[in-house]
């Protein structure tokens, strides 16, 4: 329909969008501390129905990206680049992707995470969830930042948020490094294949927080830019 | 020469019958772009666009739209080509009000954002040229008028950027954007209530018969612009102003601030668009009742008979009156992204550029400049995401209009001439 005034200049604008979609994209990792707490109780039940759940989440923040992506015809006008904001999109998303292939990996093979590492595990689980929390903070300072123009102190703090969650990320490294070492010193007594895997979840655990930090050097990019 | 004696009543009835349709155009047409802003910014209710927007267009159009109507009425064409046969002068003019009318009539029903001054301009050339003579329009004024609707924009625009970048240093990328805003808000009232007064002192207050001294002038100004400060400071202490602010919240009250600003920049974007619209519907028909009331003399200085102006007027807040709720609605739903601190931002910008271009005579577009505010506040990157496709359209049927009216006032011309010779 022809907007016959001038309000038709006013797109939507995609900010509050791709706040609400990293909103659920942080939701959807946020089950995982709950998904290992049950796992490790082996109570495979419960880590099914949170796996549902995750998955549901993951495929709302798949519609939510559709969504975005097709609002953002190439007529628009808008204050940072429509590029990367599509770039930002797509980096937000693939945070719930690897969660949701942990979860389905984790219940697939009914993995047993070894009593003797089973704490740290829960705290590098945690660190790497602060990851995603802090990009989630920091992409909903987005409208804070249309109001200032993309400039000045908002984004300064923005910047710091951005900083820190390298910080976080150079922590799971290290606790990463820590639990593929303790891993090792039981290699012995578990499964070679279960041990495989273990290497493997570590590992993918580890890219939620590298994700979360791609998150932040891409949203870097895009006030670098502006 | 004896057809404007005989029928002289029935001509000049005609003519103000087609000047009221076309002011019932304009405010219809246009309210959606005088006072969108505001209501798509939440500053403002439908009702209390509808109600600020009738009080300051008919304010606009009553204090301040002589000037423009002269250029309307003897500036387009060249007078010298009518000494002869002025009934001419008076079927086209006549025949121009019924087309531009009309074609804002089928614009409005199709959904196209035409501008009000180009179907006007647009119709008295197409009359000037076809019906008389290629020579008869004054096509240096017609350049001059044409060109100001490419330069008005862009002065908007600039305006509304330098406008936009100041809120932005002085108030939000501040420590305390809420104390600054408060601040400086009253400032920016007092800016837009200055350049509404001084424009409509130095131009508008002729006719009513007040005469004041270039000093004297700009002292009222000054003073209007202190007491719109000064009750703005006070509306704005009144605000309630959530407390527990963080940081989120900070800007959410810096825009309720901002919200109180809107207010006034509503007003003075329906005064300008009052005081420049309101010649397109009776510029046309003021020279119809010169030409006719002098027997077919055109006079070089006639002054505007005292009916024209408060006609035009009236019919302008009719037309807002009866469509102005149909257009608020659709902007009511069509949720947009926009801050009363874009919104202020473009309105005032609009508004100035209307006002002074106003002064100085030159009918230009309303829409026009407001797209172009729109565009400076984009600039400055104040707004999440404008729609250059739609602008695209916007221009588009800008383009359309000029033929479209002239085409119709063409036909509309010969059809007069038939019926009166």
């Amino acid at each position: 329909m022809p907007l016959n005034n001038i309000m038709g200049v006013f797109a939507k604008s995609p900010i509050k969008p791709l706040e609400e979609h990293i909103n659920k994209v942080h939701a959807c990792s946020e089950e995982l501390t709950k998904f290992f707490k049950v796992v490790l109780q082996q109570d495979w039940k419960a880590a099914a129905e949170i796996r549902l759940k995750i998955s549901t989440l993951e495929k709302e923040a798949d519609a939510l990206k559709r969504e975005i992506r097709l609002k953002l015809p190439s007529g628009l006008f808008m204050p940072v680049e429509r590029t990367d904001m599509l770039e930002l999109l797509t980096q937000q998303d693939k945070i719930a992707n690897i969660v949701k292939d942990i979860a389905g990996r984790v219940l697939g093979r009914e993995m047993v995470i070894p009593e003797s590492i089973a704490d740290d595990f829960e705290k590098y689980v945690a660190r790497c969830i602060d990851a995603t929390a802090l990009a989630k903070k920091a992409i909903n300072e987005l409208d804070e930042l249309l109001e200032t123009g993309f400039r000045g102190r908002e984004v300064d703090l923005v910047e710091k948020m951005i900083h820190e969650l390298d910080l976080i990320e150079d922590d799971t490294d290290t606790m990463q490094i820590r639990l593929r070492k303790q891993l090792r010193s039981l290699e012995s007594e578990l499964n070679p294949v279960d041990v495989m895997f273990l290497y493997n979840i570590i590992e993918w655990v580890g890219a939620v927080a590298d994700q979360a930090e791609r998150v932040g050097a891409r949203l870097e990019l895009m006030l670098a830019r502006s | 020469m004896e057809i404007l004696v005989n029928y002289s009543f029935e001509l000049i009835l005609i003519a103000a019958l087609f000047g009221f349709f076309m002011a019932w155009g304009i405010g219809a047409n246009d309210v959606a772009n005088a006072m969108g802003t505001s209501v798509g910014s939440k500053a403002l209710t439908i009702k209390q666009a509808i109600i600020i927007a009738m009080i300051f267009e008919f304010a606009g159009a009553y204090l301040a739209g002589g000037e423009v109507t002269s250029t309307i009425r003897k500036g387009i064409i060249d007078s010298g080509y009518f000494v002869d046969a002025p009934e001419l002068l008076v079927f086209g003019m006549t025949a121009s009000l019924l087309a531009a009318g009309f074609w804002l009539l089928i614009a409005s029903y199709l959904g196209w954002p035409v501008s009000t001054t180009h179907s006007i301009v647009g119709a008295i050339v197409g009359f000037a040229a076809v019906g008389v003579s290629v020579d008869a329009v004054a096509w240096g004024k017609v350049a001059g008028i044409v060109g100001s609707w490419i330069v008005t924009p862009a002065i908007s625009g600039f305006i509304a950027y330098l406008i936009f970048m100041s809120a932005q240093k002085l108030i939000f990328n501040t420590d305390d954007p809420l104390k600054n805003a408060k601040r400086y808000v009253p400032v920016y009232m007092g800016f837009a209530g200055f350049v509404l007064s001084l424009v409509t002192i130095k131009k508008g207050l002729k006719h009513v018969g007040l005469h004041l001294s270039p000093v004297e002038g700009y002292a009222w100004a000054i003073g209007i612009a202190v007491l719109v400060g000064i009750l703005g400071s006070l509306a704005i202490s009144r605000l309630k102003i959530d407390p527990k602010a963080d940081r989120r919240m900070h800007y959410a009250n810096v825009e309720k601030v901002f919200a109180i600003l809107m207010v006034v920049t509503a007003c003075c974007m329906a005064f300008a668009h009052g005081s420049n619209d309101v010649a397109n519907a009776i510029g046309p028909l003021a020279a119809v009742v010169s030409v006719v009331s002098n027997e077919g003399e055109i006079a070089k200085k006639a002054a505007l008979a005292w009916w024209i102006l408060p006609l035009g007027a009236v019919g302008i807040v009719a037309g807002l009156a009866i469509f102005g709720h149909r257009v608020m609605a659709t902007i009511g739903q069509g949720i947009t992204h926009l801050t009363p601190s874009r919104g202020f931002a473009a309105e005032l910008a609009a508004a100035s550029t209307v006002v002074i271009a106003s002064g100085t005579g030159l009918p230009i577009s309303t829409t026009q400049t407001l797209v172009g505010a729109v565009l400076g506040v984009g600039m400055a990157r104040g707004i999440a995401a404008l729609n250059l496709s739609v602008i695209r359209n916007i221009v588009v049927s800008w383009v359309v209009t000029l033929p479209a009216g002239a085409v119709m006032s063409i036909i509309f011309f010969y059809i007069l001439k038939a019926i009166f010779s």
